[in-house]
């Protein structure tokens, strides 16, 4: 090390900054710009849920619909009543295929996905409205199967299906059938979750174990020649986040971790925030046949849709609690703290890998690409 | 994970991290690891925050993707853009950016380009598709080519006329040569690229010892095979050795693989030269499909503009290739040019050296340390 006096404009007591610091802060400001649309086509990275959808959103729909209740950008709006309540709003388009997967279907997913994200805002989901958009010529027997899936999951989420519309398009215009659904429900006056609220020394929870349902749905499409016995975790998670709020009252802020995973919403609470978040991969909870298979595909875990867990941040008090409230749900067995809130870096997600070394977790770029070689 | 975590954990790593301080005595010393798949494991487990800071890593031009230049992905696109023409490859090559646009813009503006994981899934949608022409799109080392070779053969032996093959198979043994011959590096040693050597084995690269005074030890892909390559390179060193040693002993053979290097030999020839990203026109260090295939040849098949395109002015993809330059000391690295938004190949696939320190490295030293202090559980 150099024992050089610092630089005359440095402030007293501090070292001189390295180029690679400069060029590193330099990326930083750059990086905390909101992502710009420079495309001129919609590809599939427009909705893999990382940067080029964070892009596509802010350029066409923000720009366009910029309201109070659109802006944070979250799961579902908040929106309060003339009476004081407040409710939550969100909604979902299902359009994954194989519509039938190992653990659930298509039906599954569109009630779960919405009410879900209703939950996600502390509210207790519903009622859930229900759009069909069906290819000439798609068996009628299927769609009695794909409703009555939705059907039990909507009487699993305790809510009800309270209206809907039906559409028929040309084939080949759709791939079978696309659902939309929409869900409200009314969030307790005393649930406050918000991101902002999230401090230094709060730890973060996972409900489950990570990344079955993408690798679930990846592997039924039956391309990739691989075979092993892996089910989406597709369910509703209202009893999970009442069993959670009950124990740990002082909850920050809960994400459902679907596309993009759960690497992919710590980094919208680091940004959001603007705190680091610390994750401990000896902690996630990934199965071994999904870690494998991931390993085989060169993709990470932590990258991969969820949609039947949850991440949370509570104070540090509360972890323990939390841990013992969600495991003993039939849908929280597995849950674990993976990591805490820092100071620093800001606005940053960094993991310390297993083997003792670590690195950063960033926001995905592009769709999941697998590694050649 | 049997086979994997053995290769990850973190008390044997610690044991070789404070062996390598012991052995290389606190002297400098700089190793390439040639292989891009090196480079993705030693950024995504952190390697370089808990090696001695003596050791120092530089990275090599092994990333299939990022050596192919501008002028042949503009060949592919256009390749892709060809009536009745279905476009199949490895997703890395995507978003790779030619001199207008890259094969996702090409698929968006309707052309039939279709991702698949291995050549065989290209020869089946020819075989399923018989109206159609399907191109694969063949990149990568010795590690790659014996699977196109692969289905080359079958193809042939199926009689399918309607598949063809965009050569840009390349072999590793000159880049590492055009490098050692370039006179702004100072190297003292390389870790190989182990699955190239489970085909090509150890041997064609007794030239680097015998010719350039350089060892070299064959690794293997986990962090641990890492840690024991430098331990076996800072020895060498130490003992004034200078060998070409095998550490990925589980996998590679100092013969190689005979069969597909038999295979290789009887699908493709060399090409008189062949241009890389960065480094320019290398003789002999591309692949072609040999006369006995020249029917499945999409260079012969199809009429492609073969223009060459200079590299874009300010990225400076060759010197990270050749590792005379960090990734970060690049001019545009992380502002104009990002994952995405890349201007080079580096940026591209996730075995580039700067998509791996953009991705997984981009904190200091002191960062890393302080973000190691472990998590408190409750």
């Amino acid at each position: 090390m150099s024992e050089a006096a610092p630089e005359p404009e440095e402030p007293e007591g501090e070292l001189p900054k390295s180029q690679e610091e400069v060029v590193l802060e330099r990326i930083e400001r750059f990086r905390r710009n909101r992502p710009r649309l420079r495309d001129d086509f919609i590809n599939s990275a427009h909705g893999a849920g990382g940067k080029a959808s964070a892009a596509l959103i802010d350029a066409v729909f923000v720009k366009a619909f910029a309201n109070e209740a659109l802006a944070p950008l979250t799961d579902g709006a908040v929106l309060t009543l003339p009476s004081g309540e407040r409710l939550a709003f969100s909604t979902d388009s299902s359009v994954v295929n194989p519509i039938r997967f190992p653990g659930g279907s298509i039906g599954h997913l569109a009630v779960h996905g919405t009410v879900n994200d209703v939950a996600m805002m502390g509210a207790v989901p519903a009622w859930v409205s229900a759009a069909f958009v069906l290819e000439d010529g798609f068996p009628v027997a299927e769609l009695r199967g794909i409703v009555a899936d939705m059907k039990e999951a909507a009487a699993n989420a305790g809510v009800q299906v309270v209206t809907g519309d039906t559409k028929v398009v040309n084939k080949g215009s759709a791939d079978g059938l696309y659902i939309c659904t929409a869900g409200v429900g009314l969030i307790p006056a005393d649930v406050h979750l918000d991101a902002r609220s999230v401090r230094p020394g709060d730890r973060v929870l996972v409900s489950g174990t990570i990344g079955d349902h993408g690798v679930a749905v990846m592997l039924a499409r039956g391309e990739l020649g691989i075979e092993a016995d892996i089910q989406s975790d597709t369910a509703p998670l209202g009893g999970l986040v009442a069993a959670l709020l009950a124990a740990a009252p002082g909850t920050r802020w809960l994400r459902d971790p679907t596309r993009g995973g759960v690497a992919t919403v710590c980094n919208e609470l680091a940004r959001d925030a603007d705190l680091a978040i610390i994750l401990d991969e000896v902690s996630l909870p990934v199965r071994p046949a999904v870690n494998g298979a991931c390993e085989i595909l060169g993709i990470d875990p932590l990258y991969v849709a969820n949609e039947g867990k949850l991440v949370a941040v509570v104070p540090p008090e509360q972890a323990e609690a939390a841990v013992v409230a969600l495991r003993g749900h039939p849908l929280g067995g597995d849950a674990a703290v993976i990591g805490e809130v820092r100071d620093d870096p800001p606005g940053m997600v960094v993991i310390n890998t297993t083997f003792g070394g670590n690195r950063v977790v960033d926001m995905l770029a592009g769709d999941p690409l697998p590694r050649i070689c | 994970m049997r086979f994997v975590d053995e290769y990850r954990d973190p008390a044997a790593a610690r044991r070789a991290v404070e062996e390598i301080g012991i052995v290389s005595g606190g002297e400098h010393r700089k190793f390439m690891e040639v292989c891009g798949g090196h480079t993705h494991t030693i950024y995504k487990h952190g390697i370089e925050n808990v090696l001695p800071e003596n050791v120092e890593l530089v990275h090599g031009p092994g990333c299939p993707v990022c050596v192919i230049p501008m002028g042949r992905v503009d060949d592919a696109i256009n390749l892709a853009e060809q009536p009745g023409v279905i476009f199949t490859s490895f997703g890395d090559m995507m978003r790779v950016p030619g001199s207008t646009s890259n094969l996702l813009e090409a698929k968006a503006r309707g052309a039939d380009v279709r991702m698949v994981y291995s050549p065989l899934d290209a020869l089946r949608i020819a075989q399923a598709n018989p109206d159609r022409q399907v191109v694969f799109f063949a990149i990568g080392f010795e590690t790659t080519a014996p699977s196109t070779a692969i289905t080359l053969l079958k193809a042939k032996e199926a009689g399918v006329t309607n598949f063809s093959v965009f050569c840009n198979h390349v072999t590793i043994v000159p880049p590492i040569k055009a490098i050692l011959e370039s006179p702004d590096l100072r190297l003292d040693g390389f870790i190989g690229p182990g699955h190239v050597s489970t085909v090509i084995g150890n041997r064609p690269y007794r030239f680097l010892p015998a010719q350039y005074g350089k060892p070299l030890v064959t690794a293997g892909f986990e962090p641990l095979d890492i840690l024991q390559a430098i331990l076996m390179l800072v020895r060498q060193l130490r003992d004034g050795r200078c060998e070409v040693e095998n550490q990925y002993t589980r996998a590679v053979r100092d013969e190689g693989n005979v069969r597909a290097l038999q295979i290789l030999g009887q699908v493709f020839e060399l090409r008189p030269h062949f241009e890389w990203r960065g480094l320019g026109f290398i003789s002999h260090s591309g692949l072609k499909l040999s006369e006995a295939f020249a029917d499945w040849d999409a260079e012969l098949r199809f009429q492609v503009p073969g223009v060459r395109v200079a590299d874009p002015k300010a990225c400076q993809c060759g010197e990270v290739l050749k590792g005379v330059i960090k990734p970060w000391e690049c001019k545009v690295f992380g502002t104009a040019c990002t994952p995405e938004t890349p201007i080079g190949t580096c940026m591209v696939s996730s075995e580039g050296a700067c998509a791996a320190y953009y991705n997984y490295g981009r904190f200091t030293r002191e960062a890393a340390a302080s973000a190691r202090i472990p998590v408190r559980s409750a």
